[in-house]
């Protein structure tokens, strides 16, 4: 498969009063032509701010993306791209997916100024013709009388509705990359549902890459192809999604497996938590970062972080439990696919 | 590709660095920053505004000159000396003598300490009022809140400097107090608003409601959650509100409905002095300039403390 | 002989003005009863009226209409002492943990606070009682001279979770307690809660969209749509065989670790109609795949179809026959 987009030692720092909080920490990766990277983590790990420095979404003053950063796509460094080159890809090359479609919609432009704004700004299109493929794109995220919907404001959507809105005017230029920050999280069960269904569908019609940004382990198993599970601003286990829950090998990857309640064997019973909460990521950190809420600590973790170890072509897992000095440790009962019985 | 980091082999680690010693639960939640408090928090952000920092230093040094110089003068702020009547500044004058003779100098500063505390004064008077009104349109409501709020939007529908001329003309004197109670008689309307509308949002918070839920008496969540949750707002729109005052009693005076002679104000200062602006500028540019740089200073320190106090700021 | 109720909730209704002279129906002729010791959830979407039914029960929204029986007595009849009573033994978690600490004060004036005003304790012993009830929820003493904006999302819940307590309460409304928590904190706060309910034999009324901790945490389970309760069960009959359409509907969108199952997902379509306008008869017909021309006309009443399962469904026996 071929490499679409490819992350190299990115690095972000953010100024605050206290110092430097560096909330990604050379990071590398890479996302193949259609497929679906999934970034999970706990609040604060850094996947959000992994996501907006592909689109370069970071604020100046605050986000500071540092020298030796890299972020190629299609072989061409969008870090070192001028302002045109990179407004030409963002919004129509790489498009971008929030949480929060009330405050990502402007609320003073109609559903149909919206999307057909963004497809003037990337096509020389008339207005009827853009209004036309505004409507194709409306039937297309499957909401009811698009024509209709074309004049109306986001606050007289509901909120599945503005979130499909939303993916209208993301797949207006037909990306080839889709980033999607938490899209279901703020949205109901049932709603999610229906949500997860028309991407999957999109994204198979359309043959674009998807980089879903989630915490939730649940939607990962059922929609990505290859996981990368972030801590502290690193990258801490990485494979497919048959590798990362069938036979993990991080042991914070374990932890978040098995606080899921489901994992719990008895109703009421205690479930599983990791002490603590993840360290301040002022904190230079030059050791493992999971060492203090880890269970399966060894001095040698308080000493140096540890390199990946490379498990498989897919598979990878940044961890001195890997390494050959180390005591064996089996993949805990109740998780992975390995050790069932 | 990047280089590959690779962990070092085998025999480079010291025995024992491979024993599982589990999580250290005493480190996992420690506090990696040092502890601050709420004021102390804002005192360090509002340092981090120098601009805000060198406003507040500036107002310190005109307040303290204002009270200080009438007193330390060798020359009377009334005292007029026909002898040396509209001279440029000078040694002896430093910012020259007006057209009866009186020290400019001694008189700029005079009238500072008029402008100056009718401002604070008058921004005061409207914030205590404002928020006993707002307050207590906000902890009623329903029907109490409505017709309170009526009259505020009533009220701030007549124009203020006709409630300004009508005040002095009805009560027939231009004292200091009348001046104040002029400008204040509607100014505390905004305030109220304010007030009202940030009390009933912090009423409706998860916080308030805990305390309601543990039955907590009304007047103690009033004094313990409501106050001390709107004082920053109110802080901050006191210092907004200062400049309003000085430049409404400079106003006042300059069409001489202010302060009376021999007493003076900036405004009352630059009115003398445009009668000889063309000749003798300096007699209205120096308590121009005065009222422009207080004023300046007051907007910059307010921005400052808005920016401090401001907790969805703090990082 | 069963357990007493502690609770006895009979046709409680919230209503809400709305613009333009509307009424939004939150709750609309709910009845449940919660048992002394027991963990009663309400699950739904956002907008059923879960979070106003549990701030009704505990008295924050005055009720519209119906009855709140608390052991045994009309909660609005209550004398001065014996609300005293309620507002000491009756507390409530929330679901943010941003705003349900005042910014302005300390952890352990937070904590104290409901302390001051039921409890006469000296100062000292104030402090004392802080800090054991901070190392109840896992947290350290020294967390009582820090301000809630120091804190991460999760301590700051156990803040909550101290505060509460600190009543020697009988009863926790706990609503969403965990929605705005990471799935490693999520489980700590879970722990504690079972943990303590252990130790002090509290009653939980636990609100969440959550499903599977729902299921973990609960004995009972009241299903709401749109202002209403359509199923009332045991925790797991509900979760092995759900009979209330919307239920079946729910629980299949749950995305679970380990199973693809996008095949067998009821998708429910359209949205949430507003509760300012519910459609007539059964609030759920309008997007329920069984509906009949009954179900548009009159609303279901709960029947109990199995003991202890009860379901507001006119086709329940015929769909789950």
């Amino acid at each position: 498969m071929s490499e679409l987009l490819k992350v190299e030692n990115l690095s972000v720092s953010f100024l605050s009063y206290a110092g430097e909080v560096r909330a990604v920490r050379d990071v590398s990766f890479h996302v193949d032509a259609r497929e679906t990277l999934a970034l999970v983590g706990e609040s604060g790990c850094g996947k959000t701010v992994t996501s907006k420095s592909i689109m370069r979404l970071l604020g100046r003053t605050t986000g500071v993306i540092q020298p030796g950063s890299h972020i190629y796509y299609k072989g061409e460094d969008i870090l070192a791209m001028d302002k045109k080159r990179l407004s030409q890809i963002r919004g129509s090359e790489i498009s971008m997916i929030f949480q929060d479609s009330m405050t990502s919609l402007n609320p003073t432009m109609t559903v149909g100024a919206q999307i057909t704004e963004n497809i003037r700004t990337h096509a020389r299109v008339s207005r009827a013709d853009a209004l036309r493929r505004a409507e194709e794109l409306l039937r297309m995220v499957e909401i009811p009388n698009p024509h209709e919907r074309l004049r109306n404001y986001p606050h007289q959507l509901s909120g599945g509705m503005r979130q499909r809105a939303m993916i209208a005017i993301a797949l207006a230029m037909d990306p080839s990359l889709l980033i999607a920050d938490e899209p279901t999280t703020a949205l109901d069960v049932t709603i999610q549902a229906q949500l997860l269904d028309l991407l999957r569908g999109l994204k198979d019609r359309l043959g674009m890459s998807i980089i879903l940004v989630t915490h939730d382990l649940g939607i990962v198993s059922d929609f990505a192809d290859r996981v990368q599970v972030m801590y502290a601003g690193r990258i801490v286990e990485r494979g497919t999604v048959e590798e990362i829950f069938q036979n993990p090998r991080h042991p914070y990857t374990w932890a978040l497996l098995r606080s899921i309640p489901g994992m719990a064997p008895d109703r009421k019973s205690r479930l599983y938590s990791l002490h603590g909460t993840p360290p301040d990521l002022l904190l230079p950190l030059e050791h493992c970062p999971f060492a203090a809420r880890c269970e399966y600590c060894m001095p040698i973790c308080k000493k140096q972080p540890p390199a990946e170890t490379v498990l498989s072509d897919t598979h990878g897992a940044a961890c001195w439990l890997l390494h050959p000095n180390a005591p064996r440790v089996e993949i805990p009962r109740g998780i992975g696919g390995v050790n069932r019985d | 590709m990047s280089q590959i980091k690779k962990n070092p082999p085998s025999d480079a680690f010291a025995p024992g660095d491979f024993e599982i010693v589990g999580a250290d639960t005493a480190q996992s939640e420690r506090f990696a920053r040092r502890p601050v408090t709420y004021w102390g928090d804002a005192l360090r952000r509002f340092r981090q505004n120098k601009l805000a920092v060198a406003a507040f230093f500036l107002l310190l040094l005109i307040t303290i000159m204002t009270i200080a110089v009438p007193m330390l003068s060798p020359y009377d702020y009334a005292k007029q000396d026909l002898k040396v009547r509209k001279q440029w500044p000078s040694a002896d004058h430093w910012f020259g003598t007006d057209d009866l003779g009186r020290d400019l100098f001694t008189r700029v500063w005079q009238g500072g300490r008029v402008s100056i505390a009718i401002g604070v004064l008058g921004a005061l008077i409207v914030a205590a009022v404002g928020c006993v009104y707002g307050g207590i349109a906000a902890y009623f409501g329903g029907w109490v809140d409505m017709l309170m709020m009526r009259i505020v939007e009533i009220l701030s529908s007549v124009p203020n400097l006709l409630v300004i001329i009508m005040m002095s003309i009805i009560l027939d004197s231009s004292s200091i107090p009348t001046l104040l109670l002029a400008m204040t008689i509607t100014g505390w309307c905004p305030v109220a608003r304010l007030v009202r509308s940030q009390m009933l949002q912090i009423s409706r918070s998860e916080y308030v409601m805990a305390a309601r839920v543990m039955g907590v008496p009304p007047l103690q969540i009033v004094l313990r959650h409501m106050i001390p949750n709107t004082l920053s707002l109110i802080i901050v729109n006191i210092t907004f509100r200062v400049p309003g005052f000085i430049f409404s009693e400079a106003f006042l005076s300059y069409v001489g409905l202010g302060v009376q002679p021999p007493n003076t104000s900036w405004g009352a200062l630059a009115s003398a002095g445009q009668a000889n602006l063309l000749f003798y500028p300096y007699m209205m540019l120096f308590p121009s300039l005065f009222i422009a740089l207080t004023m300046l200073c007051f907007t910059l320190m307010g921005d400052g403390l808005r920016d401090a106090l401001d907790p969805k700021l703090r990082r | 002989m069963t357990e007493p109720y502690l609770f006895e909730v009979n046709d409680l209704c919230r209503y809400f003005p709305a613009k333009k002279n509307g009424i939004v129906k939150a709750v609309d002729g709910v009845s449940f009863r919660i048992r002394q010791g027991e963990t009663f959830s309400l699950v739904g979407e956002s907008g059923c009226g879960k979070t106003t039914c549990g701030r009704t029960l505990l008295g924050v929204y005055p009720k519209t209409a119906g009855s709140i029986l608390w052991k045994g007595r009309e909660t609005c009849q209550l004398t001065r002492a014996e609300l005293k009573q309620f507002k000491r033994e009756n507390q409530m978690i929330f679901q943010d943990p941003y705003s349900c600490l005042d910014p302005r004060m300390t952890i352990g004036t937070i904590i104290q606070e409901g302390m001051r005003v039921h409890f006469d304790l000296p100062p000292r012993a104030r402090d004392q009682r802080v800090a054991e009830l901070l190392f109840k929820v896992g947290l350290t003493a020294d967390f009582a001279s820090r301000f809630p904006h120091e804190l991460s999302g999760g301590q700051r819940q156990r803040v909550g979770i101290a505060r509460a307590l600190a009543m020697e309460p009988s009863f926790i409304v706990c609503d969403e307690p965990i929605a705005a928590l990471d799935v490693s904190i999520q489980a700590q706060v879970v722990n504690l809660m079972i943990d303590l309910q252990r130790d002090l034999g509290l009653t939980y009324l636990f609100i969440s969209h959550d499903l599977s901790m729902v299921r973990h945490i609960s004995d009972r389970i009241g299903v709401m749509y749109l202002g209403t309760l359509v199923e009332v069960s045991d925790t797991d009959p509900l979760y092995d065989r759900p009979m209330h359409p919307y239920t079946q509907a729910l629980f299949s969108a749950i995305p679970a670790v380990g199973r693809r199952q996008s095949g067998k997902r009821i998708r429910l379509e359209g949205e949430i109609p507003s509760p300012m306008d519910p459609p007539p008869g059964c609030r759920f017909s309008s997007r329920c795949p069984h509906a009949a021309a009954q179900c548009r006309q009159t609303s279901p009443s709960l029947r109990e179809l199995e003991p202890g399962h009860l379901v507001a469904c006119h086709r329940a026996e015929e769909l789950n026959g």
